[in-house]
C-alpha cells in the first residue's frame, strides 16, 4: 500500500465521518456551481484567465524584474529566495534584525501571520519557532489546526476536517471557553478576542501574496476575515512571502482573477477583503520575499508547466471525489488535493510518487479549475514519469509487463481468458479470497460459459 | 454502413452479453458489423498505471486488426478515449451512443422499456468524449445516452442527486485505493437507491462491474444493464 492509500483506508474506517466530510465539501462545490453559473461568460472568464497566465509564464523573468523595479520605487524591499531554506533564513534575518533594533518597545518576540500556503510549503513556522520566534496563525481555521498541532488539510478551508464539537473542546483546553459549548458564534467570538490580543502586541506581520502587479509594484492579499489587514495595519514590519508565479502583468487583470477566485473557492462573488499593498506607511518596513523553490524546474517541464497557473482557490479539492473521501492529511504535503498531486512530485519525486495515483482520472478537477489547468492529464503524465524514473514497486512493474505480454498476443489472450474463466467457475476460492482486494467488499463478475469471440464464431461466421 | 466492432478484453471475457447486444443493436440499425478476430486489449490498464511504454504490443495489435476500417465502434467510453488519444489509426473510433447519434444521425429511438432507469455517466465518456454536458461547466445541456433512452414507452429516467460523480472504479485504482474506490461506489449506489433506480445503466462495463460488485455484495434490489442491452431489448 502507498502512503496515501494507507491513510485513506484509515480515514474510511469511520463511515459516518467520511460521509460528513464528503457532504461538507460537496456543498462547497455546489456553492461554487451556483456562483459560477450566475455569470453568463463564466467559461470565457476562465479562458481569459488561463491565457493571461500563459502570457505570465512565457515572460515570467521580465515581469518579475519589472515588479521588483516598481516595488523598489515604492519603498518595498525585495528579496529573492531560491528555495525553502533561503526563504526561511531571509524571513528570520529580517525579523531578528527588527527585534534587535526594537527591544525597548518589543515585549513579544512574535509574528502574526495570515494565510500563506507558501510558508507551509517551506515549513517556515517550525523553522522560526525552533529559532525562538513565536508564530501566530491568525486565520481562524489555521489557528485551530495550529492549536491542535496539525497542518492545514485544505488550502482554503484549513480545518474543514474538524467538527464544531471538537473545536469547542479544543478552545476549552487552549482558550478557556466553557466546556461543551459548541456554538459557532460563541467560539468565533472567543477566537476574535484571543487573536485581538495577539494583533495588538505583535509588531511583525507576515502575509502571503495572491497577486503581484508588475507595472505598479503592488501586491494584493485576499482574505475573508480581514486578519491580514489587522496584522499589517498594526505592524511596524510587514513581510510578504510570494511564490514567483503570482505575478500578473497589469492591475486590470485583477478584474478577471478576483471575479474567479472567490467564486471558485467558496461560491462568494468576491473575497471580503482584497487588500492592495503598494508602499509602507511612514515608519513601517515592507518586504517581499520572492520564492522559487522548484518553480523554475516545473516551468522547464513542458508537460507540467501550466500547473504554475494555479491561483490556490481549492475548487479542485472540493470537487475531487477522492479528496472528499480521504481527507487532506492523506496527501502528506502542504498542498493536498488534485493540484497538490501534480505540484508535489516536482518538489520530491520519491516522497510524493504515490500522489498522482490517488485519482481515478475522472477529470472533474480540470473542469472546475478557474485557470483551466489540465490537472487530470498531468496526473496521467506524472504516472508515466514516475514509473520511468523507477518510483514504483518491482511487483507492479512485473505484473504490468506480464499483462502487456498476454494482452498483446491474441493467442495467449484467448487461452488465458479461457483458463481464467474456467478457474473462476470451478474453483471460485482461487479468486474469492482475502488476497483479492476486489473481493474484500465487492462480488466478482460471474464467469460466463463462453467469451464473446466464441459466441461470434458460432453465430456470425 | 460497415462497422468494425471493438469489444474490450474484459467484456469479451466476462460480459459477452454486452458484446452481443452491441452487435445486434448495430445490425438492427442497419449496419454491417464485423468483429476482427485477433483483437485483444487497447492497453489502457497499463497506460493509466504509468506503463504506457509497455503498451506497444497492444497498440500494434490494435492497428493490425482495425486499420482497414473507416468506422470502429466500442461499447466503452473509456477504451474509446484511450484509443483516440494514444493509438494512431486510419479510421475513427466511436463510443456506441455517440456513434448512433452523431454518425448514424439517429435523433431518437422508438421502443418500449417500462422501467425506472438510472444512468451512470462514466467519466471518460462524459469528460473525455463529451457524450453529455458536464456538471462543472456553464454550458448548454445535452446527453447522448439520455437522448436515445428518453422516448421509450414506459421508461422513467431517474434524476440523481449528483448526476455525474465518478463511481471510483478508475482502473487499477479499484485495488490500489480499495477503500476510497469502494466508498465512492457505495455512495453512487446509495444515490440510485435513494432516488428510485430499478435498473442502473451506463456506457462503460468497467464502472458497471464495480457498481454491480457492490450491489451484489450488499444485496440491493437494483439490476445492472449496459446501455447496449437496454437499447437492443427496447427496440426489438
Amino acid at each position: 500500500m502507498t502512503t496515501h492509500s494507507k491513510s485513506a483506508e484509515i480515514f474510511n474506517r469511520d463511515f459516518e465521518r467520511t460521509t460528513w466530510h464528503d457532504e461538507t465539501l460537496y456543498f462547497v462545490r455546489q456553492k461554487r456551481d451556483k456562483a459560477a453559473f450566475q455569470i453568463d461568460d463564466w467559461e470565457l472568464l476562465r479562458e481569459t484567465a488561463s491565457q493571461i497566465k500563459f502570457n505570465v509564464l512565457s515572460n515570467l523573468s521580465e515581469y518579475l524584474i519589472q515588479f521588483e523595479e516598481n516595488a523598489l520605487k515604492n519603498g518595498i524591499k525585495v528579496h529573492w529566495a531560491a528555495d525553502a531554506r533561503e526563504h526561511n533564513e531571509i524571513v528570520f534575518n529580517i525579523v531578528s534584525e527588527y527585534f534587535e533594533g526594537n527591544i525597548p518597545h518589543d515585549t513579544f518576540k512574535g509574528i502574526v501571520k495570515s494565510k500563506s500556503m507558501l510558508t507551509e510549503e517551506c515549513h517556515m513556522n517550525e523553522y522560526l519557532i525552533s529559532k525562538g520566534i513565536e508564530v501566530v496563525d491568525t486565520d481562524l481555521g489555521e489557528r485551530i489546526v495550529q492549536l491542535a498541532g496539525e497542518r492545514p488539510s485544505h488550502i482554503v478551508l484549513p480545518c474543514i476536517h474538524w467538527k464544531k464539537e471538537e473545536i469547542g473542546e479544543l478552545f476549552h483546553k487552549h482558550l478557556g471557553t466553557e466546556k461543551g459549548n459548541k456554538d459557532p458564534k460563541y467560539l468565533t467570538e472567543a477566537a476574535r478576542q484571543h487573536l485581538r490580543d495577539k494583533f495588538l502586541n505583535r509588531k511583525v506581520a507576515l502575509t502571503g501574496v495572491n497577486f503581484a502587479v508588475a507595472v505598479t509594484g503592488e501586491f494584493v492579499v485576499c482574505t475573508n476575515e480581514g486578519n491580514a489587514d489587522m496584522g499589517t495595519h498594526l505592524s511596524d514590519l510587514h513581510i510578504a512571502s510570494m511564490g514567483m508565479e503570482k505575478i500578473i502583468p497589469q492591475r486590470q487583470h485583477l478584474s478577471v482573477f478576483l471575479r474567479l477566485l472567490a467564486r471558485s473557492a467558496t461560491g462568494q462573488p468576491i473575497t471580503t477583503y482584497s487588500s492592495h499593498f503598494r508602499k509602507p506607511r511612514d515608519g513601517q518596513q515592507m518586504h517581499v520575499v520572492i520564492v522559487d523553490n522548484g518553480r523554475s524546474t516545473q516551468l522547464g517541464r513542458e508537460d507540467f508547466r501550466n500547473s504554475l497557473k494555479c491561483i490556490r482557490c481549492g475548487a479542485c479539492f472540493n470537487t475531487c471525489p477522492v479528496y472528499r473521501r480521504s481527507g487532506g492529511h492523506s496527501y502528506h504535503t502542504a498542498i493536498a488535493g488534485p493540484i497538490g498531486s501534480i505540484l508535489s512530485p516536482n518538489l520530491d519525486m520519491k516522497a510524493n510518487a504515490d500522489l498522482p495515483f490517488a485519482s481515478t482520472l475522472c477529470g472533474s478537477c480540470s473542469n472546475v479549475c478557474p485557470v483551466k489547468i489540465d490537472i487530470h492529464q498531468q496526473l496521467y503524465k506524472w504516472r508515466q514519469v514516475l514509473v520511468k524514473e523507477g518510483h514504483t514497486s518491482a511487483t507492479k512493474t512485473l505484473m504490468m509487463k506480464g499483462m502487456s505480454k498476454v494482452l498483446a498476443s491474441p493467442a495467449v489472450f484467448k487461452f488465458s481468458g479461457k483458463v481464467g474463466r474456467m478457474l473462476m467457475d470451478k474453483m471460485p476460492f482461487m479468486v474469492n479470497n482475502s488476497l483479492n482486494l476486489w473481493y474484500k467488499q465487492r462480488e466478482m463478475p460471474e464467469p460466463p460459459k463462453e467469451s464473446f469471440r466464441e459466441w461470434y464464431k458460432k453465430n456470425r461466421k | 454502413m460497415k462497422v468494425a466492432l471493438f469489444i474490450p478484453c474484459y467484456i469479451d471475457q466476462f460480459y459477452p452479453k454486452v458484446g452481443i447486444a452491441t452487435l445486434e443493436l448495430l445490425e438492427k440499425l442497419g449496419c454491417e458489423v464485423v468483429f476482427p478476430e485477433n483483437q485483444t486489449c487497447c492497453g489502457q490498464p497499463m497506460a493509466n498505471s504509468g506503463y504506457e511504454h509497455e503498451t506497444e504490443g497492444c497498440t500494434s495489435n490494435f492497428q493490425n486488426n482495425f486499420d482497414e476500417y473507416e468506422y470502429i465502434v466500442a461499447p466503452s467510453g473509456s477504451c474509446t478515449l484511450h484509443i483516440k488519444e494514444h493509438i494512431p489509426i486510419k479510421g475513427k473510433i466511436y463510443e456506441l451512443t455517440e456513434f448512433i447519434t452523431d454518425i448514424l444521425k439517429i435523433e431518437t429511438l422508438e421502443g418500449s422499456f417500462p422501467h425506472k432507469v438510472g444512468l451512470h455517466q462514466s467519466c471518460h465518456g462524459l469528460r473525455g468524449l463529451f457524450t453529455a454536458q458536464m456538471s462543472e461547466l456553464n454550458a448548454p445541456q445535452f446527453s447522448k445516452p439520455e437522448q436515445l433512452l428518453k422516448n421509450f414507452k414506459g421508461i422513467e429516467l431517474i434524476k440523481l442527486s449528483r448526476k455525474d460523480e465518478c463511481c471510483g472504479f478508475g482502473g487499477t485504482f479499484c485495488v490500489t485505493e480499495e477503500a476510497v474506490s469502494v466508498r465512492m461506489g457505495q455512495d453512487r449506489v446509495a444515490d440510485h437507491l435513494k432516488n428510485g433506480t430499478e435498473i442502473l445503466t451506463g456506457g462503460d462495463t468497467s464502472c458497471l462491474m464495480h457498481l454491480e460488485g457492490i450491489i451484489r455484495r450488499e444485496k440491493h434490489d437494483i439490476k445492472v444493464m449496459h446501455i447496449a442491452e437496454i437499447l437492443n431489448q427496447a427496440i426489438s
